[in-house]
Formats: structure tokens, C-alpha cells, sequence
């Protein structure tokens, strides 16, 4: 077979094996990655999804941290009883500040992309504190430990000029004050001013004592923070447009 | 074989092999071990001790210890072994050789260390922060010039197959690596990063790398081992060259495509998702090419597999190969995807891939080297693996069963509906159902440990150079007789 004996030159040469492997292996990659780089046909033009406030950035990275995506999903797919189970499906637009995606592929817990609001701040904290005292025969870890640790936020500017530069929206304004950010969100607007805050991320954003400690600023306050937003940026009224548009 | 050789044989670098021959065993033991005490904390949860010893810092611990770790260090053990062999000359380099084994041993406890303490980038098998990530590059390309100048400066005229795999092991797993792993750190004193890639990019990205982790690291690297082990404990060429040929070059140009089956009804452009089905079902026949390879390499010599576990750990792992590749064509079916997509059958399928094929293939190719490598005629106890390998095939049947019907019941009480059109099930109900199939599955696992330790001591007593002189007995009286 002369095919055959043109591979003995490959099994002579082995750099000229090294290339033909690299060239091989690179061709998928290539037509199924770069082609989703052209963003406008990718991911939805809806309106209302804006970069995290630096407490709820804080909260995705213990999120991150604590290994959550393992056991939890954020994506809802277009099917029924999902749809009935956990809200609308997930659009690419929401997770398009995560760096990374925070989709996960496993359901030991349920999806999490629409539990903002669905759960009252002092639900989220006793559950994550004994998930259990809630959820009898719940299987998931406790994380009490966030309530007693404070949340480090002095490098909080440092994290978000790190996004800026692999390009989500954080202006010069929003990395200066993202200290004083994160703490005036967990006070909350009854024990605070946050109309900066309100200025930066606009007047959607949950700010209050989320762990039911007013004197601390808790890694669970982060986290429920960023729990609490879940799923609820989208403007579904504007989201029909474009659905109808596709369709 | 030339005269030439006969007068001076090729004096081997197997210092090193040895080192990862011993790794492997290792750190096999520790990622089994974590293995059972995830699967425990799935049905018991009051195991998980807060923070550092919770589930989700735990399970990246488990996968990359017997990934990386584990069959990362069999991969690195086998392909120094076989291509030295292959092309008949030392390992070049041995200061860098002794450098690739002491520097992934340092990049897996700095990996390890960084999961309990929470630093990772959320990506699974790919959590390591950029620090490590960039020991790693350090420590591969060094891997890619010890393997690579050996073949260049081979003896043999050709390059033995095996070592094909080895190399597209070795160069895929690079770029996949470099690819997936682009990130920011917040600093130069800190752990953290941000991945370059946001939504639907990263995680397109991430599932071309953790697809062909699956692919590369675990398929092409091992049927490398497969390659050169089977054939030489069967005594027997490889079964057909044009097949190895053929099944070579569609198996790592189809595997690349395969990724976006992991993503299936997600915000990824349809168009990506059909990609990624297609050449899914397509890689059926590629990895079927091989499984037929190895097991008709056997052809007229069946009686041996009648007698040596060795070779029967071997042709086991190469069935549940062929079972699992079969298996992951199925389920990247849209349709089928849909019920097993985030429940406990995906588990089980690559848990029949990882214990049965990986697993095996390593067990056959350790108990096939150790009394080489250690100047040992044979093993201390061949009734010992022969007793491994039982122990373990019914543990793995147990896990991959539990998981196939946990995963199918709990994907169809996510979906079920009563006669008012209400959904049946609240999420917690479908969560208890599991507790006796995670108790199940543990035991599986235990089992799986079990044969794994019988293997360490069988090997402690090999390399100290005893020999079983019950089983010595039998045999002369058996040839008197």
C-alpha cells in the first residue's frame, strides 16, 4: 500500500511527526473556539447584566474558593421541567463578566443561576451556616466559618483591574473605591451612604446587612451578596424582544 | 537485534523509571483513599470537617490526584521504560529526567496544597493557580526534550507506535494546557487569577482542554502503554500495523472536536454543540480501532490469558475501554445528554473509563515491570494479583453500577410530573433517593483500594527479593506430576 510507505517517513523523522501531530490536533480547536469570539452572535444584546460590585466579586471568589460549582450548576437549560423548576433559561449574557464561567456539570445540589431572591439573607445564612437545620436530609457541607471570618477587603481594587484588563467594564472610579465599596454595600443604605455605589453599579444593587452582623463585614456577607444577585440582572422585558427577533 | 547490541548492551536509565514506578503506587493509594472519603461525605455528610476538608475543596484533590498524579506518574514511569526499548538507546539527559520527577512531584503537592487552602481557578482538572501552572510548563517541556531528543537519537529505524501516542500524549496535552490556563493574576505575592476567558468562551475553552484531558492524558497516553505491555506479555506483534496507523491519526484529530458535548442545551451556539455530537459518535470507531488492536493482538495466543492475571488485567481493561467508549458516544447524544447531563451516570462512565481502562492498563504494566526494574526473576505472588484484579473488577461493577441507576432515577425524578402537570419531586427527594447508591458505590470504591494494597505489599515483597515458596511448590510438584 503506498499510503503506507508514505508513512514510514513519519516514523523515520520523528520532528516531522511532532508537526503533522500539532497541525492534527490544532484543527478542531481552531473552527469550533474562534468563531465564538465574534461576540455579536454569541451572546444576547439584552439589557440589564453589569459587572459584579466588589462584594458580590468577593462573594463569587469564595464561591470559587470553596469548590461550589463541584456540586452546583448555574446554567438552566431550555427544557421543561427546568424551566418549571428553576426559571428561564440561562442566556450567554449572563455569565459574561465570570472569569471564568461558573456553569459547572453536576447537580449534587440544585442549579443556582436564578436563586437571587428566591431566599430570604437570613435563610442563606442559617442554611450555610447547618444546612440541615433547614434541609433535614441535606447532603451539603456547612460553612459556618464564613460568618466568623472577616472579609479581606483591602486588595479588593487589586481584583478589579486585573478584570479590567481581560475586559470587563470596571472604570478608573469603580477600581479606586472598591474598597469602600464593598464595605458601604454590606452596612446597607439604612446605615449608610451608597449613592456612590449606586452611581457606579446603578440603583438595582442589594446593598444591606446581609449576615445579620452589623459590625462586621463577613465572608458571608460577601457570599450571599453574590448568591442574592443571581440570575436577576437580566431585564426579561427587553430578553422577549430579542427572543422574538431570533424566532 | 544487531551483534553490535549483543556485545554492549544499551545500559538503560532506569534509576528514574523506578522513582515513578514507585510515585504511581504512591500516589494511586492517596487518590483512592480520598476517592472513599468524598464518596463517604456524599452519603454521610457530618464527614466533611470545615474548611479544609469540605467536599468541594476535596473533589479537585480526588480527580487530580489519580489523574495527574497517579496516572500522570504511570505515564511518565511507562513512556521512559518503553522508549528506551523502542529505540534501543539511554534516555537522553539523565540530570533532566531526575529533573521532570522531582519537579512533578513538586507541582502536584503545590497543587494539592492549594486545593485544601482554597486556591483554584474553578476549572475542572485544571484548577491549579497560575504559579503551578507555570512550574508545570517548566516541568513539561522538559519532559517533551527528555522523550522526544530519545527518539531523535534512536537506534532503530523506525519509531515503535507506542511512542507515537506517547508524543501526541505529550505535545496535545502542552497546548491544551497553555490554551485553557491564559489568566491574570491580581498580583506577582498573590495565588489569584482571572482567566482571560469569560462565559460561553471559557467554558468552550475549558471543555476543548477537559475533554481531551479525557482524550490525551488518559486515552492516547495510556494506549501508548497499552502498545508496548500487551504485546510483550503476550509475547505477540501488535495485531495490525495499517489499523494503528489508521486508528492513530483519526483518534487524535476526531478527539479535539468532542468538547462541546459537555455543554449541550447551554448558552453555546447550537452550531458548537452539533460539532461536538458529531465527532462524539464519530470517535467510536477510532477508539474501537484500538480496543480490537490490543485484544486480537492475543490471536493464537488465548490459552495465555487462561493463566496469566497479568495479561488478563490487561484485556479487562481493554473491554471496559471499548464499554466506555461506547458509552460516551451515547451520551453525547442531544437526547441522551439530557437526562444523564448533571447527574451521577456521568460519573459512573468515567469511572468505568478511569478504574477499568487507566486503572487496569497501569496495574498490567506495573506488575510487568516491578520484578524487571528491581533485577527480580518474578513476582513474589502471582495468586496476589490474580486476587487483585477480582477484588477490583467487582468493585469497579459495584461503582458503575450504583451510578448508572442513581444517575438514570434521579434524572428522570428531576423531570417527572404528577396528573396535575406539577413536577413531582422538590430537588431534596431526588437527593435521598441516592444515599443507598452512594453507600454502594463507596463500597465499590473500598473494594477498588483493597486490590490496590494487596498490589503494594506484593510489590514490597517482590522488590525485597522474596518469592513465594508455597506457589513455588505447587508449580514443581505440578511439572513432577
Amino acid at each position: 500500500m503506498s499510503w503506507m510507505k508514505k508513512h514510514e517517513r513519519l516514523e523515520r523523522n520523528s520532528l516531522l511527526l511532532l508537526v503533522c501531530i500539532i497541525v492534527t490536533v490544532l484543527v478542531g480547536g481552531i473552527v469550533e473556539i474562534i468563531p465564538l469570539f465574534r461576540m455579536e452572535t454569541v451572546i444576547e444584546p439584552v439589557k440589564g447584566v453589569r459587572p459584579y460590585t466588589p462584594l458580590e466579586l468577593a462573594g463569587y471568589n469564595i464561591y470559587v474558593r470553596e469548590g461550589c460549582y463541584n456540586c452546583h450548576s448555574q446554567q438552566i437549560r431550555p427544557l421543561r421541567d427546568e424551566v418549571v423548576r428553576y426559571g428561564h433559561y440561562s442566556l450567554a449574557a449572563e455569565s459574561m463578566y465570570d472569569h471564568p464561567f461558573q456553569w459547572g456539570s453536576k447537580r449534587t445540589g440544585p442549579d443556582l443561576a436564578r436563586v437571587g431572591g428566591r431566599y430570604s439573607d437570613a435563610w442563606h445564612r442559617a442554611h450555610l451556616v447547618e444546612p440541615r437545620d433547614l434541609v433535614p436530609e441535606s447532603i451539603m457541607p456547612s460553612y459556618s466559618f464564613l460568618l466568623a471570618t472577616p472579609l479581606k477587603t483591602y486588595d479588593l481594587n487589586k481584583h478589579l483591574k486585573a478584570l479590567a484588563t481581560v475586559g470587563v467594564p470596571y472604570n478608573e472610579e469603580m477600581i479606586k473605591n472598591a474598597e469602600k465599596d464593598a464595605v458601604r454595600q454590606a452596612l446597607g443604605e439604612a446605615r449608610t451612604d451608597i449613592s456612590g455605589l449606586e452611581e457606579r453599579y446603578g440603583g438595582k444593587v442589594n446593598a444591606r446587612d446581609f449576615d445579620g452582623q452589623p459590625d462586621m463585614v463577613s465572608e458571608m456577607d460577601a457570599l450571599i451578596s453574590y448568591l442574592q444577585v443571581l440570575g436577576t440582572m437580566v431585564d426579561f422585558e427587553s430578553a422577549k424582544k430579542v427572543e422574538g427577533g431570533v424566532q | 537485534m544487531s551483534s553490535s547490541h549483543a556485545i554492549q548492551p544499551t545500559v538503560y536509565n532506569d534509576d528514574v523509571v523506578r522513582l515513578f514506578t514507585l510515585a504511581t503506587v504512591f500516589w494511586g493509594i492517596v487518590g483512592f483513599l480520598v476517592g472513599i472519603l468524598i464518596a463517604a461525605q456524599l452519603a454521610f455528610p457530618d464527614l466533611n470537617i470545615e474548611p479544609y476538608l469540605n467536599f468541594g475543596r476535596l473533589r479537585p484533590l480526588h480527580t487530580s490526584a489519580v489523574i495527574f498524579a497517579f496516572g500522570g506518574n504511570a505515564l511518565f514511569a511507562t513512556s521512559y521504560y518503553v522508549v528506551q526499548r523502542t529505540c534501543a538507546v539511554r534516555l537522553w539527559n539523565d540530570k533532566l529526567a531526575m529533573f521532570t520527577f522531582w519537579g512533578y512531584q513538586f507541582f502536584i503537592v503545590i497543587a494539592a496544597l492549594g486545593y485544601v487552602t482554597g486556591v483554584t481557578q474553578s476549572k475542572e482538572y485544571a484548577e491549579p493557580e497560575w504559579y503551578a501552572d507555570i512550574w508545570l510548563t517548566i516541568v513539561w517541556v522538559s519532559y517533551l526534550l527528555v522523550f522526544l531528543m530519545t527518539c531523535i537519537k534512536r537506534k532503530e529505524p523506525h519509531l515503535y507506535v507506542a511512542n507515537w501516542f506517547y508524543l501526541a500524549f505529550i505535545l496535545t496535552v502542552a497546548v491544551l494546557h497553555l490554551g485553557n490556563n491564559l489568566s491574570v493574576p491580581i498580583g506577582l505575592m498573590d495565588a489569584k487569577s482571572y482567566s482571560v476567558f469569560a462565559g460561553v468562551q471559557s467554558a468552550m475553552i475549558q471543555w476543548w482542554y477537559g475533554h481531551n484531558a479525557v482524550g490525551f492524558f488518559l486515552t492516547a497516553g495510556f494506549l501508548g502503554m497499552m502498545y508496548y505491555f500487551v504485546p510483550k506479555q503476550a509475547n505477540r506483534p501488535v495485531y495490525s500495523y495499517r489499523l494503528s496507523i489508521v486508528h492513530f491519526w483519526s483518534l487524535i484529530f476526531i478527539y479535539i472536536w468532542a468538547g462541546p458535548h459537555h455543554l449541550h442545551y447551554t448558552a453555546l451556539p447550537d452550531w458548537a454543540q452539533t460539532l461536538g455530537m458529531t465527532f462524539s459518535i464519530m470517535l467510536w470507531m477510532p477508539s474501537w480501532g484500538g480496543m480490537i488492536n490490543g485484544v486480537m493482538t492475543l490471536s493464537g495466543a488465548w490459552h495465555k490469558l487462561r493463566e496469566d492475571p497479568i495479561l488478563q488485567f490487561m484485556i479487562i481493561a481493554l473491554a471496559f475501554y471499548g464499554m466506555s467508549t461506547f458509552e460516551g458516544p451515547l451520551m453525547s447524544i442531544r437526547a441522551v445528554n439530557s437526562l444523564s447531563h448533571y447527574t451521577d451516570w456521568t460519573i459512573g462512565h468515567v469511572h468505568s473509563g478511569a478504574l477499568g481502562w487507566v486503572g487496569f492498563i497501569s496495574f498490567g504494566a506495573l506488575y510487568y515491570m516491578v520484578p524487571r526494574l528491581w533485577g527480580r526473576e518474578r513476582l513474589y505472588s502471582k495468586k496476589l494479583v490474580s486476587m487483585h484484579l477480582w477484588i477490583a473488577t467487582i468493585g469497579i461493577v459495584f461503582y458503575i453500577a450504583a451510578m448508572w441507576v442513581s444517575g438514570i432515577m434521579q434524572g428522570l425524578m428531576w423531570r417527572s410530573y404528577d396528573s396535575m402537570g406539577f413536577l413531582e419531586y422538590s430537588f431534596v427527594e431526588t437527593v435521598m433517593a441516592m444515599k443507598p447508591f452512594y453507600i454502594i458505590r463507596m463500597l465499590g470504591g473500598v473494594l477498588y483500594l483493597t486490590g490496590a494494597l494487596i498490589m503494594v505489599y506484593n510489590f514490597w515483597r517482590t522488590i525485597r527479593g522474596d518469592v513465594n515458596l508455597k506457589e513455588q511448590n505447587q508449580k514443581i510438584e505440578g511439572v513432577a506430576a
